[in-house]
C-alpha cells in the first residue's frame, strides 16, 4: 500500500530528526575532543598577546641605569631573609598563559630551614627560580608581586630589580643547589676553576692564590678528603654524591645568607642522601644561613625543615611549622599527601590515594583548584578561591572547611 | 571476559602439561640458583676483554606462588640486572633460573617465545618504554595478537576489559602515549603486561618516576590486580617504604649479592646485616619528632668491576673485623627463613646448627 503524503512527510521528518540527532552527537563529541584543540585564529591571537606582553616585560627588565630607589624596599619583619609577597610568575606559551606561580606568600626567617613540598608542576621550582631571577625568559615573567631580599643594611625587591644588578646578588647573597649534579656542572672545565669563578667574581680584590686556597677550603668543608685531587678532576670522574658535594661547596663559597636547595637529594641513593642531608644541616649552622629546601619527599622535610609550605597548582594551600603541619595537617590536599606515602613500620592494608590528577595549568578555574579531587568538598568551594585562614599564629590554610572556625573565635 | 574461568580454560594449560615436569605444582614459582651475570669490559684496538663487571654475583632465592618479593638496594647493585636475567633479556654467566621447574636459559628460541606470555615485565620509565608511534590500543593488543591468546573477533572486547581493569577508558585506545600523564602511562605499561595473562611479573621500579599521590594509585592498582589474577611479583625498588608496603619477602642487595633475605616482618623488625641496618636507618621518616639514631655510611659503593676482597661491604662497615677483609661470608639461616651473609653471625648459626660447623670454619 502506497504511503499517503502525510505519512511520507512524517517518515521524512523522522529521518531528518535522526540525522540531526546523529550530527548533534558527532558535534558534541567533536567539542569534547576540541578541549585541547586551538583553531588557527585562536592560536594567532594568543601569540599576538604573548608577544605584546613579553615585549613590555622585557623592556622593563633590560633597562640600564635604574636608580636604586626604584627597587629598594623595607622588610616587613627584619628577622626574615626573604619575603615572598603575592608573587605571580606566568609563562606565556603558544597554547595559553600558564600561571606557574599564582599568588605565593611566605617568609624565610634568618637561620631557619623552610621546606616547600608539592607534586611536580605545582610551582615549587619556579618559585625559587623567580627568587634568583633565572626563570626562562622571555616566556617566563614575574608578572606581579614582590620578593624582598634582606641584604643586612638594606632590602631590595627582586621582582623589580634590573638584570644587570642581579649579578651582584646571585651566588653572593643567595646561592642555589640544583637537582641534577650531573647536568649542572660544566663537563669541559675542571672542578676547581668552576668554584674559583664564583669566588673571584664576587671578591675582585682577592689574588689567584687566595681564590684557590678558598676553593680548597670549601672542598674540605664539604668533607671531600682529597681536595687537591678533586680540584683537578672533571665532573665525570666523580660519583653522584661527590658531585653534589661540589655543587654545595660552590653554593657556599661566598657564605650566602640564603641557600636554595632544589631537590638536592632526589637523584641520589638513600645512604648518600643521608650523608648529604647531614652535611647541609651542619653547614647551615656553621655559616648561620637559611635554607629554602624544595622537595617532594615528606620524610626529608620532616627531618630538615623548621617551617613547611605546601603548594598545589601554583598556590600555597597550607603553611606552618613542621610540628603543626605534620601533627595537624589541615588542608585536604596535605592530608591526602601524608596518607598516600607508605611509612616504614606503619602497616596499612591499602594506601590512600588522592583521586584524579593535577589540573591542566592553562585556564585555571576561579574556584578552589583542589575542588575536583577533594572529598570534603563543600558547596562554597564552587565560589571564589578561598582566602588564607589562620589556625594558629604560624599555621595558615586556604580552605573553606576552616572558615567557620575563625568566626567562632 | 577477563575473569578466572576464562583464564583457566584458555590459558596454555594443555600446552604446558606436556612440557613442564612433574613439579609444576610446587609452591615456588621461581627459583634462582647461584645466578651470575657478568658484563665484559672491552679495551684496546682489538676490543679484547680486560675484566668483568660483576653485576649479579652468586644470587639464590625462591619466590612462592601468589606472593611478592621485594628487591632493594642502592643504584648499581644489580637489582635490575637480576630482573632482566630472569626474563632472559640478558644472558646469564652461570647458575640457573627455574620458572615453574623449567630452566629459562636452556630453552630454545621457539620454546622461549611460548614461555614469554607467562613472565612479563613492567619497566621503570613509562616515558621511554612506550612506542611513541603506536596508539595505546595497539600497544596493548600487539603481543596478544602475536601470541594468539584470544580469537580475532573477541580481541577488541578483551583489550577493553584489560584497560578497564587497569583504570583506562575505552576511548583511550586511539590516543598516543604522549597524550597521557606519567601515572596513566604506567597504567598502559601495566595493561600491556597483564594483557598476556602472565603468572609472574617483574616490576622494575614501577613507581619511582611518579609523583607521591600517583604512586599510591599505582601501588593500589598493582595490589588489586595481584589479588584478582593471582599474580606473583618481583618488585624491584630503591624506595624501602614502598617495598615494605607491597612485599611479603624482601631481599637486600649490595654490589651484586643478596646480603640479607627473609620475611618482611623479620627483616624490618630485626635487620641483621650491618648494611641493612644502615639502609633502614637512612630512610627519612615523615614525623618531625622521630628519634634520629642514624648510621651514616662512609663513602660510596665500590666499583662492581673491581669489588673488595672478602666481604664486599667491609670497606664501609662499622663492625668490620680482620676476618672480613679476606674471607667471603656464606649465607646462613639465622631464624627460620631469614638468611644473611655476614661474619658477625658465624657463632649464632653454629650454636643452632651443629651440622654446618665444618663448612663454616673456613
Amino acid at each position: 500500500m502506497p504511503l499517503t503524503r502525510n505519512q511520507e512527510d512524517k517518515q521524512n521528518s523522522k529521518f531528518a530528526d535522526k540525522v540531526t540527532a546523529v550530527i548533534k552527537e558527532k558535534m558534541s563529541q567533536k567539542k569534547i575532543k576540541s578541549a585541547n584543540y586551538l583553531t588557527a585564529k585562536q592560536s594567532r591571537a594568543i601569540s599576538r598577546d604573548n608577544r605584546k606582553s613579553m615585549r613590555a616585560y622585557e623592556k622593563r627588565n633590560n633597562r640600564k641605569n635604574v636608580p636604586e630607589s626604584e627597587y629598594e624596599t623595607t622588610m616587613r619583619d627584619p628577622g626574615n631573609v626573604v619575603e615572598f609577597d603575592d608573587l605571580h610568575t606566568y609563562f606565556f606559551t603558544d597554547t595559553g598563559t600558564v600561571k606557574a606561580v599564582d599568588g605565593v606568600t611566605f617568609d624565610i626567617p634568618v637561620g631557619k630551614t623552610v621546606g616547600v613540598v608539592g607534586e611536580s608542576g605545582c610551582g615549587k621550582s619556579v618559585t625559587c627560580l623567580s627568587l634568583m631571577q633565572i626563570v626562562q625568559r622571555p616566556q617566563g615573567q614575574i608578572v606581579s608581586g614582590a620578593i624582598r631580599l634582606n641584604l643586612g643594611d638594606k632590602a631590595v625587591d627582586i621582582a623589580k630589580m634590573p638584570i644587570e644588578k642581579m649579578q651582584t646578588v646571585r651566588g653572593n647573597k643567595m646561592a642555589m643547589i640544583f637537582q641534577e649534579p650531573m647536568t649542572s656542572l660544566n663537563p669541559v672545565f675542571r672542578i676547581g676553576p668552576q668554584i674559583d669563578e664564583v669566588i673571584a667574581l664576587h671578591n675582585p680584590e682577592m689574588t689567584k692564590e687566595q681564590v684557590k686556597a678558598r676553593t680548597l677550603e670549601m672542598l674540605e668543608t664539604v668533607s671531600i678528603a682529597n681536595g687537591e685531587g678533586v680540584y683537578r678532576m672533571y665532573q665525570h670522574e666523580l660519583s653522584g654524591g661527590m658531585r653534589q658535594r661540589v655543587m654545595i661547596s660552590m653554593a657556599l663559597a661566598c657564605s650566602p645568607s640564603l641557600i636554595i636547595a632544589d631537590e638536592p637529594t632526589t637523584a641520589l641513593d638513600v645512604t648518600i642522601q643521608a650523608q648529604i642531608l647531614d652535611l647541609l644541616r651542619n653547614l647551615k649552622n656553621k655559616i648561620n644561613s637559611s635554607i629554602m629546601l624544595i622537595t617532594h619527599d615528606l620524610g626529608v622535610i620532616a627531618e630538615m625543615a623548621d617551617y613547611v609550605v605546601v603548594m598545589y597548582a601554583g598556590r600555597v594551600v597550607e603553611k606552618g611549622t613542621v610540628g603543626e603541619v605534620f601533627k595537624n595537617p589541615s588542608h585536604p590536599y596535605t592530608i591526602g599527601l601524608m596518607a598516600s606515602k607508605p611509612a616504614v613500620n606503619k602497616a596499612v592494608e591499602r594506601l590512600y590515594s588522592i583521586p584524579g590528577n593535577v589540573p591542566n595549568p592553562i585556564d585555571m578555574p576561579n574556584y578552589c583548584y583542589f575542588r575536583d579531587r577533594c572529598e570534603k568538598c563543600l558547596e562554597k568551594c564552587s565560589g571564589v578561591y578561598p582566602g588564607e585562614k589562620r589556625l594558629s599564629p604560624t599555621h595558615f590554610v586556604s580552605c573553606y572547611l576552616y572558615e567557620d572556625l575563625q568566626e567562632e573565635k | 571476559m577477563f575473569d578466572e574461568n576464562y583464564r583457566e580454560d584458555t590459558l596454555h594449560e594443555d600446552k604446558l602439561d606436556a612440557s613442564a615436569p612433574e613439579n609444576r605444582q610446587s609452591d615456588y614459582i621461581l627459583e634462582v640458583k647461584k645466578l651470575k651475570t657478568y658484563f665484559p669490559i672491552k679495551d684496546g684496538v682489538i676490543q679484547h676483554v680486560v675484566g668483568h663487571v660483576k653485576a649479579v654475583d652468586d644470587v639464590s632465592f625462591k619466590i612462592k606462588r601468589g606472593t611478592t618479593m621485594g628487591l632493594v638496594g642502592e643504584s648499581g647493585c644489580g637489582k635490575t640486572t637480576i630482573g632482566r636475567t630472569i626474563l632472559r633479556l640478558n644472558e646469564k654467566t652461570s647458575g640457573e633460573v627455574l620458572f615453574d621447574g623449567i630452566d629459562i636459559h636452556k630453552l630454545s628460541r621457539k620454546e622461549l617465545r611460548e614461555m614469554r606470555p607467562r613472565i612479563q615485565i613492567i619497566f621503570q620509565d613509562p616515558y621511554s618504554s612506550l612506542s611513541p608511534r603506536l596508539p595505546v590500543g595497539e600497544i596493548i593488543a600487539e603481543a596478544v595478537r602475536e601470541h594468539k591468546l584470544v580469537p580475532k573477533e573477541e580481541l577488541n572486547d578483551y583489550i577493553d576489559d584489560i584497560m578497564a581493569s587497569c583504570g583506562l577508558r575505552p576511548y583511550h585506545k586511539d590516543r598516543y602515549p604522549h597524550e597521557f600523564s606519567g601515572g596513566q602511562r604506567q597504567r598502559i605499561c601495566i595493561a600491556r603486561a597483564l594483557a598476556l595473562k602472565p603468572e609472574f611479573v617483574v616490576c622494575d621500579e614501577p613507581v619511582s618516576a611518579l609523583d607521591v599521590s600517583i604512586q599510591a594509585q599505582i601501588i593500589n592498582l598493582l595490589k588489586d590486580l595481584q589479588k584478582k589474577y593471582d599474580l606473583t611479583y618481583l618488585f624491584i625498588s630503591h624506595d624501602l617504604s614502598v617495598v615494605e608496603h607491597i612485599s611479603d619477602t624482601i631481599g637486600v642487595m649490595y654490589l651484586g649479592e643478596i646480603v640479607e633475605y627473609g620475611d618482611k616482618k623479620d627483616i624490618f623488625a630485626n635487620p641483621l646485616h650491618p648494611y641493612t641496618k644502615a639502609l633502614f636507618s637512612a630512610i627519612p621518616v615523615p614525623d618531625p619528632d622521630a628519634k634520629m639514631n642514624r648510621i651514616i655510611l662512609e663513602g660510596s659503593i665500590p666499583s662492581p668491576a673491581n669489588p673488595p676482597k672478602g666481604c664486599k661491604f667491609h670497606t664501609r662497615c662499622s663492625y668490620c673485623m680482620e676476618m672480613c677483609k679476606s674471607v667471603i661470608p656464606e649465607q646462613k639461616e639465622i631464624e627460620p627463613g631469614h638468611f644473611t651473609s655476614c661474619h658477625l653471625f658465624n657463632d649464632v648459626s653454629l650454636e643452632k646448627e651443629g651440622k654446618k660447623e665444618s663448612s663454616l670454619n673456613v
